[in-house]
């Protein structure tokens, strides 16, 4: 009887289906997310942690204004100006990777058929060791006597005991961000060029189109699906990135992630740190619906 | 085998195991420590001599191990945590009263440490390991092969120390640094004096290479820069392999920190914790985890045990006349956090 019913009824057959989808983002997206913007609407507690019966907007205040000893508020730009370096941080590391990505996946989707599950599994090859792990390997070969001045040293570019100097300045970061989401880059770029017709290709080589041509009037413009997905897929996880900065950076300025991370452990300001988050997220979000609005109206 | 027999040898062995396994707790001690912070060695040597079973559990961070027990955590019945936090862990509850003043080792306890700010009479918690952060610079590479005792040389470096000095990335450890060398307290609330520091540490910056406390040894070993902030243990560490390497107790004042050993409120083997605590204050089980971590201990005639390397480097076995310099990290007030928080962003932003 019970069981006859989603048979019976569309509407419960529906809402069964739906069911178990619903549950897992409301579980795993929606609580934690308006458990975060609830915190931040609290007031802090002495020891971290927050009080739970007093609101306050005290938070994203001083997202944005300073409080002077009287009371009054001034603006301030300090959280501003780190939001814009992880901004432009993010943009290198996104430009670099496009630079570097396209040109793999280009030749992924022209390699023989046989060849390009095996390409495309060596690309996902870094995924099988720990982020953190990979990071170190980058500080072995970017270290002062590390690899790469020892490279830089052999061929003669710089002189013994110099050192190109990179680890610890916002270049190493930019590498190791890159690295790290690089397959995020390749692996769409590569979906969208794999179903490219080549036939068209061909067809502008007839119409006169010289190589450089063909490339920018057919194969970009037919890729650009993948290439906006590929980045925003790198562009959002290296705005929130936390490990890389950490070890990479010098710390000579703070990343948002980092600001983040602060204010949880030794600033002990919880709802300054979850109004962090949320103002990141109000911020991806506008970017994204602005950006895919504008997508959609571009010829199929 | 048929499965009905298979299903009885195992419910036998269950059965042999519940009878069994009551009778061992009593032999049991969960300790729940940082990582590489006891050596295994010693452990298994407790266990011999004691017939207590001990499991290990690891954390990396004093509230990595709060967390963990404020979410209901049970079962460790030895956990180890720091200065600062044991005042929060007896006001909530979490740890309970172990009377280590009626312990027959306690009077093996240095007098500086029987009366700490953060438990006076030694009621909840005895000491383990404490450690001091001043900084440490290659003498060979300074000009005139010295830096005089005090923070100046770190805050203000020599124009040939430019790009060659490393800050920890640690707000508390810099802020409480800079203040001391002014002259002011690390939790002060007046701004005037937060803006002090805040200049101090804006003047520093160009001179620095960067912010960083993760690899202080690595760096310092292999060359990199040539003055560190940097833990006395590290510094320790660091000299075994570059003995041009000196720790400096700046005389404006050091910062240290100490952990120690407490049983949280719902351990199942309290009387066994006991049994280790009590053990652990023993001057040759101390001096085997200070060989091993390369931080002092708080126990009088531990000193013999302890290995040449660590007893001659003053880095770790602080000579007395620099002992009045050690200042203890007592918890600030959300009012001071909020300042030196500001400090830290205006400093990075």
């Amino acid at each position: 009887m019970l069981l006859d019913l989603p048979r019976r009824s569309p509407a419960v057959a529906r809402l069964l289906l739906i069911g178990p989808g619903i549950a897992v983002i409301g579980l795993f997206m929606l609580i934690p997310l308006g458990l975060m913007a609830y915190v931040s609407f609290l007031d802090r507690g002495a020891y971290g942690g927050v009080v739970w019966d007093q609101h306050t907007v005290e938070a994203y205040t001083s997202f944005l204004f300073e409080r002077n000893l009287d009371d009054s508020l001034t603006f301030n730009t300090d959280y501003l100006q780190i939001y814009l370096r992880s901004f432009l941080l993010s943009l290198s590391t996104t430009l670099i990777a496009l630079l570097v990505g396209f040109p793999v996946a280009l030749y992924m989707s022209l390699a023989p058929a046989k060849w390009r599950n095996l390409l495309v599994f060596l690309v996902t090859v870094p995924f099988w060791t720990n982020l953190l792990v990979r990071n170190y390997a980058w500080i072995l070969l970017l270290r002062t006597n590390g690899l790469i001045d020892q490279w830089a040293a052999g061929l003669g570019l710089i002189g013994p005991g110099e050192s190109v100097s990179i680890l610890y300045t916002p270049w190493a970061i930019t590498i190791g961000l890159t690295y790290s989401f690089m397959p995020f880059m390749v692996l769409p770029i590569y979906a969208s060029l794999e179903k490219l017709d080549f036939r068209l290709v061909e067809a502008a080589y007839d119409l006169g189109a010289t190589r450089l041509k063909a490339l920018a009037r057919v194969i970009v413009p037919l890729s650009l699906p993948g290439i906006a997905a590929g980045s925003i897929l790198v562009f959002i996880p290296s705005l929130g990135s936390y490990v890389t900065p950490e070890l990479l950076g010098g710390s000579k300025g703070l990343m948002i992630g980092n600001l983040i991370q602060l204010q949880f452990a030794a600033s002990r300001n919880w709802p300054f740190g979850a109004a962090l988050a949320f103002t990141l997220l109000a911020m991806v979000l506008i970017a994204m619906v602005l950006y895919l609005t504008r997508f959609r109206k571009l010829p199929e | 085998m048929t499965i009905k027999k298979t299903l009885k040898t195992t419910l036998a062995a269950l059965a042999l195991v519940a009878v069994a396994a009551p009778a061992q707790a009593d032999g049991e001690l969960f300790i729940y420590n940082w990582s590489n912070y006891i050596p295994p060695d010693l452990l298994k040597r407790f266990e011999a001599e004691t017939g207590i079973d001990v499991t290990l559990d690891v954390y990396d961070s004093n509230e990595t191990m709060l967390a963990k027990l404020q979410a209901g955590a049970t079962g460790y019945d030895i956990i180890v945590p720091s200065d600062y936090i044991v005042p929060r862990l007896i006001e909530e509850g979490i740890i309970q009263a172990i009377n280590t003043k009626s312990m027959e080792n306690v009077g093996n306890v240095r007098p500086a440490f029987q009366s700490p700010y953060y438990d006076p009479d030694l009621e909840y918690t005895a000491p383990y390991m404490w450690g001091t952060t001043g900084y440490s610079y290659d003498a060979d590479r300074v000009p005139g092969g010295e830096v005089e005792d005090s923070w100046g040389p770190f805050f203000k470096p020599a124009e040939e120390l430019k790009g060659q000095v490393v800050a920890l990335n640690d707000v508390s450890e810099l802020y409480t640094a800079a203040a001391y060398y002014l002259g002011y307290g690390r939790c002060t609330e007046s701004a005037t004096e937060a803006q002090d520091i805040l200049n101090l540490l804006l003047a520093q910056k160009p001179y620095l290479a960067m912010y960083q406390s993760d690899g202080t040894i690595e760096r310092m070993i292999a060359g990199e820069v040539i003055m560190h902030q940097q833990w006395n243990g590290a510094a320790h560490r660091t000299k075994m392999e570059r003995p041009s390497v000196t720790f400096v107790y700046p005389r404006e004042g050091v910062p240290y920190w100490a952990d120690n050993l407490a049983v949280p409120t719902g351990a199942r083997n309290p009387d066994n914790a006991k049994v280790f605590i009590n053990w652990m204050m023993a001057p040759q089980n101390a001096a085997e985890v200070s060989n091993y971590t390369g931080y002092m201990n708080a126990i009088d005639g531990s000193g013999e045990f302890l290995d040449e390397a660590l007893k001659a480097d003053p880095a770790v076995n602080t000579p007395p006349e620099y002992q009045d310099r050690l200042r203890a990290n007592t918890p600030c007030s959300a009012k001071a956090i909020d300042l030196r928080d500001k400090v830290w962003t205006k400093l990075k932003k």
